[in-house]
């Protein structure tokens, strides 16, 4: 197949307006982007497939129908961004109308691991110490400093 | 056999109705009657899995039915026993209990080592819950994630050991491998069986997984008793005594099975000399003794087979018993410290003559079982002097700590205080078992009877002098001589080898730190990183790979028609200016410019189903962004800083050019004849339609079309419920809904003496009211036509949305109301009802779900209809759309209206 040049040069475009609003903060700006970038991704599927024909049989030649397949599929993605740019503009205005502005915040948590990665931390999920401090004979009665002299003494239950 | 296992689990579900203490005694009962299978079954086999050739097969030898019966056996008593234990009734340790018997019997006698692997895991997940059974306290649910972590990791060794195994023998019966007599030494069955025990290792705590058998003493008394004593920790024991025949001549079998237990034998029972908490002394005590039994199953020899069995149902007996002694022990007073007990001998002397026989029979003093094994083994591995040696050495260390715990727990060392007394019907359970261990000794000939395979060496109480017995008493002897010099005050010497347990520490803490640097350094938080990181990867691969592998390029045309240059100028040039845009509004209509442009293009491109939707969609596109754009700011929020917006730039150039190079070589790389090829003649033969976009919609691809429906209803959901922040005004809104407009008011509109309504301009009323209807009508010509025109369920639902749309825009938010007086709830899950009615229909009537068919029906004043049931997938469609429509415009629009006029007025 021989593509043209003018699809090839618009899905850069395209791809590329997009992915630059994609990368804002502002909540608007990034749904253009999503539908930008949608645009793109749809020609790209479409250029996949032959040019031709409406298909729709009995109205052409078969042989010179446009190829149906790439066209059911952008027809999905079509609709479904219809209710993604739906659900992301109620975002939008629910982030408007709790905080007065659409701008998207850092995850706090996120910077939470950050901050146990920059101290060389763990998280504590290895669960290979005790709530207070790390494990150890810590303990000075005879009793336990006897049982084991191992990092973690056995807790034995009745 | 089957019976057997669902029995157990059909107790454990039934075990939390259940509620006095006396319960236990009941549910003893289930495990009790694994003891007669052995006498009854011998083989079934029932089909599970066919496509893998799965079966459940379960199967008898001597070594499965031994481990049934102690399994059975110790697990009725122990549950007698959790009658006077547990205070009141525990119904989640009762269930667990049971579910592991359940798992445990299915281990011992499943035949398909698939199956062996499946009970297998299921034993480590339940030893998990009981060993965190006080899953408040920090220490016993670390103690139960050890267990879990070790036995699991050692557990998925054996399982690629297992199919390594199966793969190379053809099946995974073992009954089958084993027929075939010795394994042969290939590389392969080596790094089978090197796996396997890795398995068997860690989940018997042999050296070096040692670790976490101590720690799972957390776990209540009955259940180390039981599964860390008698059951679980056994089946890698039983594996190995059940893979030996065959495995005995692999290289590295051997020498891994006995080099492990010896090691194990002897750290044990050194460890097991410096405790003094009696239940830690029993749990090094059982590692030494499991070190024990897989010296003399993984020796190889028939005769140390046998000996491995009698000691495994010694060992079982002895430690259970001794276990149980010491739960009483703790319950009566409050203690398991050796150092604190003193007098307990004197005040409780039937408890006491329990733990002396049980830990006779420990120490291999005739006429107990203990004993009888222990002969066998030292006959069997006469020939192997390094080995005899090491098993000499650990056996008099048992004596030793044997006697240290009967003088630890009995004897009197310092002034005595009142002892509580101890029911009879507590002592009884461990008393049986330390019975049973006496009558195993006194009936050895008839238990060879039983389990001698024809090893030569019969077993016997009294085989009469020779180096067994010499053996035994040098045991005796040395233990005793330990036991008296550790009694004369000496410190007992650290331990002689680090454990595993520093490495699983090590392990886990690396493994937490790894995952929170990874995570720390991609996931900052900030979603321009994350998306940008994603973005990155998309040019770096995708460019990589376009520059090595990209197919030559096969020519290039500027254009298929010269219209094509006009839209793509027209879209390039509103998408540059979109994202440059400062307002809002200006970009929110360069971005609709670039939709309608794209819709010019598929026109060009042959695909007038996807123009139409594509016009539609963009049409309520920006009817939705105008509704919420009015409540925002008129600008964008500050650009950020001069930098970042480059490197974003940047970022966008290298993308739009990867996915243009992606485009042409996709399009360059086509030489395959394209799948839809056949499209054209299925739908018109088994879709009924022409329009092959829209029956491949509704028929070909209708899964995928289903799935895009539950999407625009989960998506519409989340509208209403990120607008309407309280269920109260989510319920107002149903009842303005329910108000009927009956009288038609004095205006155009049905809601026209409105304040909202009397604000619009007149025209656009008498507009919208001359054309609803003509556009409502023409989205049902849409939805019907679609099979054989351009348009569908989805075009036709838009359309129909439109009109709303319109109705709402001319006359506010009470002429919403009225034009649809309907819940937008009710459209989605009605729509959703038919399209899957539909679906399902197809399947009652005996075809494949959401296969279509085609009926001929007479419907009066219309005549004759040809009509495919499709046609009712897409009605759903088209509803939902509508609903879809509807939810946007009483969410974004009347109910920011309603949230306006509250903050004016």
């Amino acid at each position: 197949m021989t593509p043209n040049l003018v699809s090839i040069v618009l899905i850069g475009v395209l791809f590329a307006t997009g992915v630059s609003m994609l990368l804002e903060r502002s909540l608007t700006r990034v749904l253009m982007g999503m539908i930008l970038l949608g645009n793109g991704v749809n020609l790209l599927i479409l250029l996949g497939g032959k040019a031709g024909t409406p298909p729709i049989v009995g109205d052409g030649p078969a042989e010179e129908m446009a190829d149906p397949l790439p066209q059911i599929m952008i027809l999905t993605a079509i609709v479904i961004t219809l209710g993604m740019t739906a659900f992301l503009l109620a975002l939008a205005y629910r982030s408007w109308a709790m905080s007065g502005h659409d701008e998207v915040q850092d995850d706090v948590e996120d910077r939470r691991i950050m901050e146990l990665a920059e101290r060389d931390e763990g998280s504590g999920a290895d669960d290979t110490h005790d709530e207070h401090g790390p494990a150890g004979p810590a303990s000075t009665t005879p009793h336990d400093s006897d049982i084991s002299r191992d990092s973690s003494t056995p807790v034995v239950a009745r | 056999m089957l019976v057997l296992v669902l029995t157990h689990a059909l107790a454990a579900v039934i075990s939390p109705f259940l509620s006095r203490r006396r319960a236990f005694y009941l549910l003893a009962l289930v495990p009790a009657s694994a003891v007669v299978v052995p006498a009854v079954a011998t083989h079934e086999t029932y089909r599970w899995v066919p496509a893998l050739d799965l079966t459940i097969t379960f199967t008898m030898s001597p070594l499965r039915g031994l481990l049934l019966v102690v399994v059975g056996g110790v697990g009725a008593v122990v549950l007698a026993y959790c009658a006077r234990y547990f205070p009141s009734y525990d119904s989640r340790f009762a269930a667990v209990f049971l579910g592991f018997g359940a798992a445990m019997t299915g281990l011992v006698l499943a035949d398909d080592l698939l199956l062996t692997y499946v009970f297998w895991e299921l034993t480590s997940v339940f030893s998990y819950l009981l060993i965190g059974h006080s899953a408040e306290r920090s220490a016993s649910r670390r103690a139960a994630t050890q267990a879990l972590v070790v036995t699991t990791a050692g557990g998925l060794a054996m399982l690629v050991g297992i199919v390594l195994l199966g793969h190379s023998a053809g099946t995974y019966r073992w009954s089958e491998i084993a027929a075939n007599g010795p394994l042969p030494g290939t590389a392969t069955v080596t790094a089978a069986g090197v796996l396997i025990l890795a398995g068997a290792l860690s989940k018997s705590a042999l050296f070096p997984f040692s670790f976490w058998l101590p720690a799972a003493m957390a776990a209540p008394t009955p259940a180390s008793a039981y599964l860390h004593a008698a059951s679980m920790v056994k089946a890698g024991v039983f594996l190995i005594g059940l893979l030996g025949p065959a495995f005995a001549e692999v290289p590295g079998w051997r020498p891994v099975t006995v080099t492990a237990g010896v090691v194990t034998l002897l750290l044990g029972a050194w460890a097991a000399m410096r405790q003094t908490d009696l239940k830690l002394l029993l749990a090094y005590g059982t590692v030494s003794q499991l070190g024990l039994l897989t010296v003399a199953l993984g020796a190889g020899t028939q005769a140390a087979a046998l000996a491995g069995m009698v000691l495994l149902l010694s060992h079982a007996l002895f430690k259970a018993t001794l276990f149980l002694v010491v739960g009483i022990i703790d319950r009566t007073t409050g203690t398991r410290d050796l150092r604190e007990l003193s007098g307990l001998g004197r005040a409780h002397p039937v408890l006491a003559t329990v733990a002396v026989l049980a830990v006779a029979s420990m120490a291999g003093v005739p006429p107990l079982a203990g004993f009888v094994g222990k002969e066998a083994l030292f006959a069997a591995l006469a020939t192997d002097p390094p080995v005899l040696v090491a098993v000499v050495a650990g056996s008099a260390l048992t004596v030793a700590y044997g006697l240290r715990f009967l003088w630890g727990a009995f004897a009197t060392k310092q002034e005595v205080s009142g002892f509580q007394p101890v029911n009879a019907s507590f002592i009884a359970p461990a008393a049986l078992l330390a019975a049973a261990g006496l009558a195993t000794g006194v009936l050895a000939p008839w238990l060879d009877h039983l389990l001698n395979p024809g090893a030569g060496y019969h077993l016997a109480l009294w085989h009469g002098f020779g180096l067994p017995v010499l053996l035994s008493l040098v045991v005796w002897g040395a233990g005793i001589g330990v036991h008296a010099w550790q009694r004369a005050g000496r410190q007992w010497p650290a331990r002689l080898l680090p454990t595993g347990e520093s490495a699983y520490q090590r392990v886990m803490r690396a493994v937490d730190r790894t995952a929170v640097e990874v995570t720390g350094a991609s996931q900052r938080g900030s979603m321009p990183f994350s998306l940008g990181l994603i973005l990155v990867t998309l040019v770096v691969l995708g460019g990589v790979t376009l520059l090595l592998g990209a197919p030559r390029p096969a020519g290039l045309r500027l254009w298929d028609t010269p219209l094509q240059l006009v839209a793509g100028v027209v879209v390039a040039a509103a998408a540059l200016l979109a994202a440059r845009a400062r307002h809002r509004m200006t970009a929110m209509i360069l971005v609709g410019v670039c939709g309608y442009g794209v819709a010019v293009l598929f026109v060009l491109h042959g695909a007038p189903d996807l123009a139409l939707t594509q016009f539609l969609v963009e049409t309520v596109t920006i009817v939705m962004f105008v509704l919420v754009l009015r409540r925002l700011p008129v600008r964008f929020s500050a650009r950020p800083l001069r930098t970042t917006r480059w490197l974003r730039a940047a970022l966008g150039a290298a993308a739009g050019l990867v996915a243009a190079g992606m485009a042409w070589a996709a399009t360059s790389g086509r030489t395959a004849v394209p799948i839809s090829v056949d499209f054209p003649d299925l739908a018109v033969s088994y879709g009924g339609g022409h329009n092959i976009v829209n029956v491949a919609l509704v028929d070909i691809r209708a899964w995928d079309t289903m799935g895009e429906i539950s999407v625009l209803v989960v998506a519409a959901t989340g509208v209403a419920s990120l607008i309407f922040r309280r269920s109260s005004s989510l319920q107002r809104r149903s009842a303005e809904q329910n108000v009927p407009t009956a009288e038609a008011g004095p205006g155009w509109l049905r809601a026209a003496d409105t304040p909202e309504a009397q604000r619009q301009s007149i025209v656009l009323q008498v507009v919208a009211r001359l054309v609803f209807h003509t556009i409502v009508l023409f989205s049902v010509y849409l939805l019907f036509s679609g099979h054989n025109a351009p348009g569908g369920g989805f075009a036709g639902g838009l359309v129909a949305g439109l009109a709303l749309v319109t109705r709402y825009l001319a006359g506010g938010r009470r002429e919403l109301n009225a034009a649809a007086p309907v819940d937008a709830g009710f459209l989605l899950g009605g729509g959703l009802l038919l399209s899957v009615g539909t679906g399902a229909a197809a399947l009652v009537a005996g075809g494949e779900v959401l296969q279509s068919a085609l009926l001929d029906l007479y419907v009066p004043l219309l005549g004759h209809l040809h009509v495919a049931t499709s046609v009712f997938f897409d009605v759903g469609v088209y509803l939902i759309v509508i609903g879809l429509v509807l939810e946007i415009l009483r969410s974004l629009g009347a109910e920011l209206d309603r949230v306006h006029e509250e903050a004016t007025s």
